[in-house]
Formats: C-alpha cells, sequence, structure tokens
C-alpha cells in the first residue's frame, strides 16, 4: 500500500514537477471551479485522493476529464499548487493505465481533435465535429447549428494543411 | 510597426471575422503583421491531456520558425493559443530537461528572446493614444461590457499582465474608441471553453450566467477577445435563449470589431454578419443620433 502510494505520488511529481503533498486541504480551487457542478468529485478532493495514494478513485473519477483548463483553481492556489496542470498528468497516467475515462464524450472530443492534428498539422472543424460523432455515435447534437455555421463561412469545407505535415506525425508519435 | 503573426486554427476558421477585422483595425493603425511561415496548431486542450511533452513541443515548433524569421515580436490574438505559447516559452526557458527532450523530437535548436503578445498587450504597444486619435465614429451612447475569459490573463505568474481577478486593460481600449463600459462580476469566468463540442449543456450554462450579468448590469453588448469565448457566447447563445424563453439577446463583439466600427470601417469588411446574434440593428440604433448630427 505504501509503495503503491509513494509509486503514484513520483509519477505524478514526475510529470508536474510538483509535489501534491503541499497542499493543505483549503478547498479554495474547489470553492472557485466553474465547472464543480458537474464534477463527480470536488478538485481539492482529487488532490486529497493522489496525496493518500488511492489510484483508483483519483483515476476514475469523471473531474479529471471534466477539468475545463480555465486555471482559475491554480490561480488562486495559496500554495502556488497548479491543479490544471495536476489535472492533465492524471488523465496522461489514466490513459498511459488504460484506465476507462470516466466521462468518455470529453475524451472521443480530445481523440478526435488530435486525429486532425495528426493528420492536416491543424485543426479541422469539419473533420473533427465529423469523427467526434462516428466516435460517440450522436449524430444529432448540433444538426440545427450546422447550416448557419455554413452559410456565415464558419465551417469550411477543406482543411487548411501544414505543409510540413509528416514533421507534426512525427513529432506527435514521438512525445506520445 | 512590425509584428510577427501566429493566427492559429481558430482565426483561420470558425473565427475568420476575428482575423478580417485584426488586419483591417491593424491597416488604420498603420501596422504590420507577418504571418509565420507553414505554423501548426499549438495543441490546444488535447495535446497536454496527452503528453506534458507534446504540450510543449506544438508550441515551441512555432517559436523556432518566428525566430528563424528573423521576428521579435510575436502577436496569439487567440487567447489560448496565447496561453499555450507564453507557457510553453516559460517552461523552455526554465526547465532544461523539457527543453533538451523537445529539441531532440523536433530536431531543431530552440532560442529564446521572443516578445509574444496578446490582443491586448498589441494594442498597449501601438499605443491607446492613437485609437483615440483615428476613431471617427461617436460610440458614446454604446456600453460594453468587457469579458476577459480565463486564459488571457492566466498564469498570471507567467503573463504579468493586468490584475488577475478584476482587470481594466481591455475597458482602457473600448474607452479609448469611445464607447462606455460596464462593471460587471464576470469579467474573468469560464465559458466552458472546449466543453462547447462534448458537453454543450455545461457551455448553457456557464454562458448564460455570463450574458445575464452583463444584461443586469446594463451592457448592450459583450466585447471578447478570444474565438472559443465567443463560440460560446455567441453561437450558442441561439440554443439558450431557444431553451429560456424569457431570455433577453446580446451580441458579441470582438474587441478588433468594435475599434473598427470606431474606426469607421465597412461593418462587412470587418465581418459583422458573420455572428449568429446580429449586432448591426443595435450599432445601427446607437450611432444614429450622432449620424444624423453630423448630416
Amino acid at each position: 500500500m505504501e509503495q503503491m502510494r509513494d509509486t503514484f505520488l513520483k509519477r505524478v511529481i514526475d510529470i508536474t514537477s510538483q509535489d501534491p503533498s503541499s497542499c493543505y486541504q483549503c478547498g479554495k480551487c474547489s470553492a472557485g471551479c466553474p465547472v464543480r457542478d458537474f464534477l463527480d468529485d470536488p478538485p481539492n478532493r482529487i488532490v486529497r485522493f493522489v496525496q493518500l495514494g488511492l489510484y483508483e478513485k483519483a483515476l476514475s473519477s469523471s473531474s479529471i476529464w471534466m477539468c475545463a483548463g480555465c486555471l482559475t483553481c491554480s490561480s488562486r492556489c495559496p500554495k502556488n499548487f497548479d491543479l490544471a496542470k495536476f489535472m492533465d498528468a492524471l488523465r496522461q497516467i489514466a490513459l498511459q493505465d488504460k484506465i476507462e475515462p470516466a466521462d468518455k464524450k470529453v475524451f472521443k472530443f480530445h481523440k478526435a481533435f488530435m486525429k486532425q492534428l495528426k493528420k492536416y498539422g491543424r485543426s479541422y472543424e469539419l473533420g473533427l465535429i465529423r469523427d467526434y460523432k462516428l466516435l460517440t455515435g450522436d449524430f444529432l447534437q448540433d444538426i440545427d447549428a450546422a447550416p448557419s455555421a455554413f452559410m456565415k463561412g464558419k465551417i469550411s469545407i477543406a482543411p487548411h494543411k501544414v505543409k510540413e505535415k509528416e514533421k507534426i506525425k512525427k513529432i506527435i508519435n514521438r512525445a506520445i | 510597426m512590425k509584428f510577427g503573426y501566429y493566427p492559429g486554427c481558430s482565426l483561420s476558421g470558425t473565427a475568420k471575422e476575428f482575423d478580417l477585422s485584426l488586419k483591417e483595425t491593424l491597416s488604420v493603425l498603420n501596422t504590420n503583421l507577418e504571418e509565420i511561415s507553414d505554423w501548426s496548431c499549438c495543441g490546444a486542450s488535447s495535446a497536454h491531456i496527452s503528453s506534458h511533452l507534446l504540450a510543449v513541443a506544438l508550441p515551441a515548433r512555432n517559436l523556432i520558425i518566428a525566430r528563424k524569421q528573423g521576428l521579435n515580436d510575436l502577436v496569439a490574438p487567440c487567447a489560448a493559443c496565447y496561453n499555450r505559447l507564453v507557457t510553453t516559452q516559460h517552461e523552455l526557458k526554465l526547465d532544461e530537461k523539457i527543453r533538451v527532450k523537445s529539441e531532440e523530437i523536433l530536431e531543431e535548436k530552440y532560442k529564446d528572446g521572443l516578445e509574444i503578445c496578446n490582443l491586448i498587450q498589441l494594442f498597449q504597444k501601438i499605443g491607446i493614444e492613437r485609437i483615440k486619435e483615428l476613431k471617427k465614429i461617436n460610440l458614446n451612447d454604446l456600453k460594453a461590457a468587457c469579458y476577459y475569459g480565463c486564459l488571457l490573463l492566466r498564469p498570471a505568474d507567467i503573463t504579468h499582465f493586468d490584475d488577475k481577478e478584476d482587470p481594466s486593460s481591455m475597458e482602457e481600449i473600448v474607452k479609448a474608441a469611445g464607447a462606455k463600459t460596464v462593471d460587471w462580476n464576470f469579467k474573468t469566468e469560464c465559458c466552458g471553453a472546449s466543453h462547447s463540442i462534448p458537453h454543450v449543456e455545461i457551455v448553457e450554462k456557464l454562458g448564460k450566467a455570463i450574458l445575464d450579468n452583463a444584461i443586469k448590469n446594463g451592457a448592450d453588448i459583450i466585447v471578447t477577445a478570444c474565438p472559443m469565448c465567443h463560440a460560446n457566447l455567441d453561437m450558442r447563445q441561439k440554443n439558450i435563449i431557444k431553451h429560456n424563453p424569457e431570455q433577453k439577446s446580446i451580441p458579441v463583439l470582438y474587441l478588433t470589431q468594435l475599434l473598427g466600427i470606431a474606426f469607421g470601417i465597412e461593418y462587412k469588411k470587418l465581418g459583422l454578419n458573420r455572428h449568429t446574434i446580429d449586432p448591426v440593428p443595435l450599432l445601427k440604433e446607437k450611432t444614429k443620433k450622432f449620424a444624423e448630427a453630423a448630416a
């Protein structure tokens, strides 16, 4: 148990270069979190899970996926602990360890986004929406918004490609 | 004046009107942009959920190209891209391990020294007095709620820019353009950002609170400097109204569009016809009195 706690902590510290043990649980992060109503656990509880080495509780919580990355918590923490970076680290560990994401929609959105990036070197909205819909099977979402987005030229038909797109693909493959 | 330009994916896609109005406005201010050649996506929020190294390497590629192009100043008008670029620059400077690893996978050396600015810092550098001198249209009747969103000011220890909880730099620019600003509570609240696609219900809830507070405090329009904030407050406003029959609509403009209006640039050239909530009738009404007086 002790060993598992230390390994988990060490992995988080390795990625973020900051120690979750520094958190004294004041709860300021949770008080200001804009998506608090949509989280299984408030952000300070996720930090507590990691402090205690509760690997599964932390990594199977929807909170790590629902964090919007707005940095409100990171900018207000009295201990200067970057919670957004900490949440990123937990998502990375969850993916490495093949722990099923508690919120599949967010995970699939990021997966679809990265697919465009790997293919074109830039985001391609139409491809992103198509791939997201293919992954989730939710074909009806935003069907009412789509025609006006096209008419106003908000979504282009063809992707903008980077000339060095093979290089971008290589960078992504090497980094992950 | 000349600035390197990193448009980012949004300004070349869904937020084309941000790009259009930026270029129109800067041409009045006699400022040139030089786009970074063959720029790539900064990775946004998706890269840093997959790998910390990737989240640094993707923006680093663009910073390297900018330096190779001989640029000293770089503007990233998208608040999210700005945030990724300055955070990367900060990490590359302080963390040797990540710099070495990034250089390895990029197969290129990184050289520090680029001055990266966001949209507000860009206008501060050009000079707010210039805006006052060049404005043509009287916007005195128009009240704006300046919406910074979350990423423009954060992380504060890296951006070193304005008050992180109660900023006022955008208000200074809006006032210089001749419009009025309102005091309100949601200047730096999050709009839900990338949850716009996977969780529309979150974006609608957060967006409604922002719109309501702006309206309650007497704003006619919301002014923003972020394409994600714009999409969430403008494009998603239609659904917010549909789901809340009592909801009043409020146009959402980019700061560059507001400046363009003050400079007398044609609405279409500023892309004002591309918004979901049409701002044109309100703008015509608010400037009518002065247009008539001038005639």
